[in-house]
């Protein structure tokens, strides 16, 4: 992938809000932990704005990165490989008591949404986005 | 495959016609007029009326658009075309080609990558498929059998271009896919067999374009098409010689110790099987990479006992740019790289920045993305290692200032050098520097250049928008567009390449929507369309 920042902005927000969406739907209530099924929403919808909100500044240090490589392309290798810092990240956030509501987490239902979100959106985006939008790939990653 | 050689000694210049681009001056002999051939009058006028056609005798063809060329260019704009909803009756081929990649089989064939080699391009670079997905990796895992041969290319391609080579498709696979596109898309009821003469605006709108049958199939000498739309997709105009190697082989009528890496050249490899020999080879680019592997492949498997001299002009010692970010790799002579531009020209930051230059500065970047590089894959370091340790490769450096025939049955090459002149002798010498003829080599290029209002970009070449409508060339309604080689020097970098002959039929395509000529594909109409890819149902 080639992405520009604000392709790579864009199409993470598409991944999270729609691919990520849909796939917490389906698989919160399989989380461990327990609790109210309302209680376990807002902690995994919370978990996926964190990991977007907070993805924005790591979007600015992967394209810093970028500039570095002269093909000015970021292999979907790394793409995969971000989710282990990115996760630990935004663990820690969710963990320090700064994200509003104060969601409750259990430590074994956020790492397997977000380790399964995370490989979902990469495999989404590695090649079945490009169906639905055509000129994405010649846009660097934007969608408008 | 028959493949028309160029203009022979004598001619005053070398160039290897391709199939499909080649003309034959022969066929353009004096007629009565009224004949249906072209007269005084036609061949003066830039724009021509009906009835100035009409009094020529020439029978007219109406549709609304036509692609000239015929080849993945030419399929790579019918395709989306069509994906789009465009009806058969709108649409006509223009070709010389039997079959849309004839002339790029050639190219793979003589420089050396037959159907089983991979080529340079991307795995989502698919002329087959205007989503690039499933992707050629994808596919390729998919139609193999064992284990570890289906896990192989989806490793590449998962770790690329950090632990392994880019994964590139083989060339039998994407001959293979474009043919399953070709008749999904009933591609070969649009193909009219002949060469393209000229294009020329019509008065009161729109173009025609003249067409020149194979002799005996049409009742008169041309053909009009009468369209609102043409694309020229012509491909390369020709391929040149290096000038020193043009000369020697004029001057002494020797076509066989020097040939170029694009013409047949099998016999090289055959007489090198026989007896050890020495071989010049010339270029540092990915063509001369193919040449030195199979010279080493028939060391290694015929038992050729070939000593190669690889001879630079320019010597890559490392990386290489102006600044800390924009630095390429180098090392041995090469300079390296993926492919022939940076990833991010195809559709990434550097298509941005090349979209907003003008004049010098697009050709500034053009020549620090560009230049002479191959990709850095591991056999071949592998192998030029071996070669160097074991002393039948080396390098040498030097501008060569005459070619001329040594003892026995060798070339001399005079080269100057940092140490002085040196004399190499060789029993062959294979100019591997791929050297592009003049787009004005072409005769309907030409003619578009001098009759159609068409200039040239910073590069030389066709002057075109980003839409790839070629500049000055408007006849409202009408629009004439341009894909391929012929517009290098562009706002898009990669036009010579799978994907940029997409991306230019995906902005053309876009551009003719914005006319009412077709529908703008939106989600839905990708999504379904792709389906209907995926379970190879025939487009109506």
């Amino acid at each position: 992938m080639t992405p520009t920042y604000l392709g790579r902005i864009q199409t993470r927000f598409f991944l999270l809000a729609v691919v990520g969406g849909l796939w917490t739907l389906a698989i919160t209530p399989l989380l461990p932990g327990g609790g109210a099924l309302g209680d376990r929403y807002q902690a995994t919808f919370t978990a996926l704005a964190v990991v977007f909100v907070v993805g924005i500044g790591w979007e600015a240090l992967y394209h810093f990165l970028q500039q570095f490589r002269w093909e000015k392309d970021w292999p979907i290798l790394f793409g995969l490989l971000e989710g282990v810092p990115e996760g630990i990240v935004a663990w820690l956030v969710l963990r320090s008591g700064v994200v509003a509501g104060d969601p409750a987490v259990d430590g074994a239902a956020f790492a397997i949404h977000f380790g399964t979100t995370w490989l979902v959106t990469w495999l989404f985006v590695i090649g079945p986005m490009r169906v639905p939008f055509l000129r994405w790939r010649f846009r660097g990653g934007r969608l408008i | 495959m028959t493949v028309p050689r160029g203009a022979g000694p004598g001619a005053g210049r070398e160039t290897i016609h391709l199939p499909g681009a080649f003309v034959d001056p022969a066929q353009d002999a004096a007629r009565p007029p009224g004949a249906g051939d072209l007269t005084a009058d036609l061949l003066e006028y830039p724009v021509w009326t009906d009835a100035v056609v009409a009094a020529a005798g020439i029978p007219v063809v109406d549709v609304a658009l036509v692609t000239l060329g015929g080849g993945i260019g030419s399929l790579a704009l019918v395709d989306i075309l069509r994906i789009a909803g465009v009806s058969r009756d709108k649409l006509r081929v223009l070709s010389a080609l039997d079959k849309p990649w004839d002339t790029y089989k050639y190219l793979t064939i003589v420089s050396q990558i037959p159907d089983g080699e991979r080529l340079r391009s991307d795995s989502s670079g698919c002329p087959d498929n205007i989503w690039g997905f499933p992707a050629y990796a994808l596919r390729e895992a998919f139609g193999e059998r064992r284990p570890t041969r289906f896990l192989a290319p989806l490793w590449q391609v998962l770790t690329e271009p950090i632990l392994t080579d880019y994964y590139t498709p083989k060339a039998g696979q994407v001959f293979g896919a474009l043919q399953g596109e070709a008749d999904r898309i009933g591609w070969w009821s649009l193909v009219d067999k002949g060469q393209v003469r000229m294009v020329r605006k019509r008065h009161g709108g729109g173009y025609f374009t003249i067409l020149t049958p194979p002799a005996g199939t049409a009742a008169t000498k041309r053909v009009a098409y009468r369209s609102s739309y043409v694309h020229v997709a012509v491909g390369y105009p020709g391929l040149r010689f290096l000038a020193d190697l043009q000369e020697y082989r004029q001057r002494h009528k020797d076509y066989t110790r020097v040939v170029n890496a694009y013409e047949p050249h099998e016999h090289v490899y055959e007489e090198l099987q026989r007896q050890p020999g020495t071989v010049i080879v010339r270029g540092g680019g990915i063509v001369a990479s193919r040449i030195l592997q199979r010279l080493i492949d028939d060391r290694d498997t015929k038992g050729s006992k070939t000593t190669i001299v690889h001879l630079l002009r320019t010597y890559v010692g490392g990386s290489h740019g102006p600044s800390r970010f924009m630095r390429r790799r180098g090392g041995d002579g090469w300079a390296y790289q993926g492919f022939n531009w940076p990833k991010a020209t195809w559709g990434g930051q550097l298509k941005y920045r090349l979209e907003k230059l003008e004049g010098d500065q697009r050709k500034a970047l053009f020549e620090v993305m560009g230049g002479t590089n191959t990709p850095r894959r591991k056999l071949w370091q592998q192998q030029l290692a071996r070669g160097r340790r074991e002393g039948w490769y080396k390098v040498q450096v030097g501008t060569v200032t005459e070619v001329l025939p040594g003892p026995g049955r060798a070339v001399t090459t005079k080269v100057k050098t940092a140490e002085g002149t040196l004399e190499l002798a060789a029993n062959f010498i294979v100019d591997a520097t791929g050297l592009e003829a003049d787009i004005r080599e072409h005769r309907l290029l030409a003619d578009l250049l001098e009759f159609g209002g068409a200039g040239t970009n910073p590069l030389g070449r066709l002057d075109v928008e980003r839409t790839f409508e070629v500049r000055g060339t408007r006849s409202e309604p009408g629009r004439l567009y341009a894909s391929g080689s012929a517009t290098l020097g562009g706002y898009y970098a990669g036009v010579d390449s799978f994907l940029g002959l997409q991306y230019a039929a995906l902005a053309i395509c876009d551009d003719l929507a914005r006319t009412g000529f077709c529908d703008r594909i939106g989600v839905a109409r990708s999504i379904s369309q792709w389906w209907a890819w995926v379970l190879n149902r025939k487009l109506p």
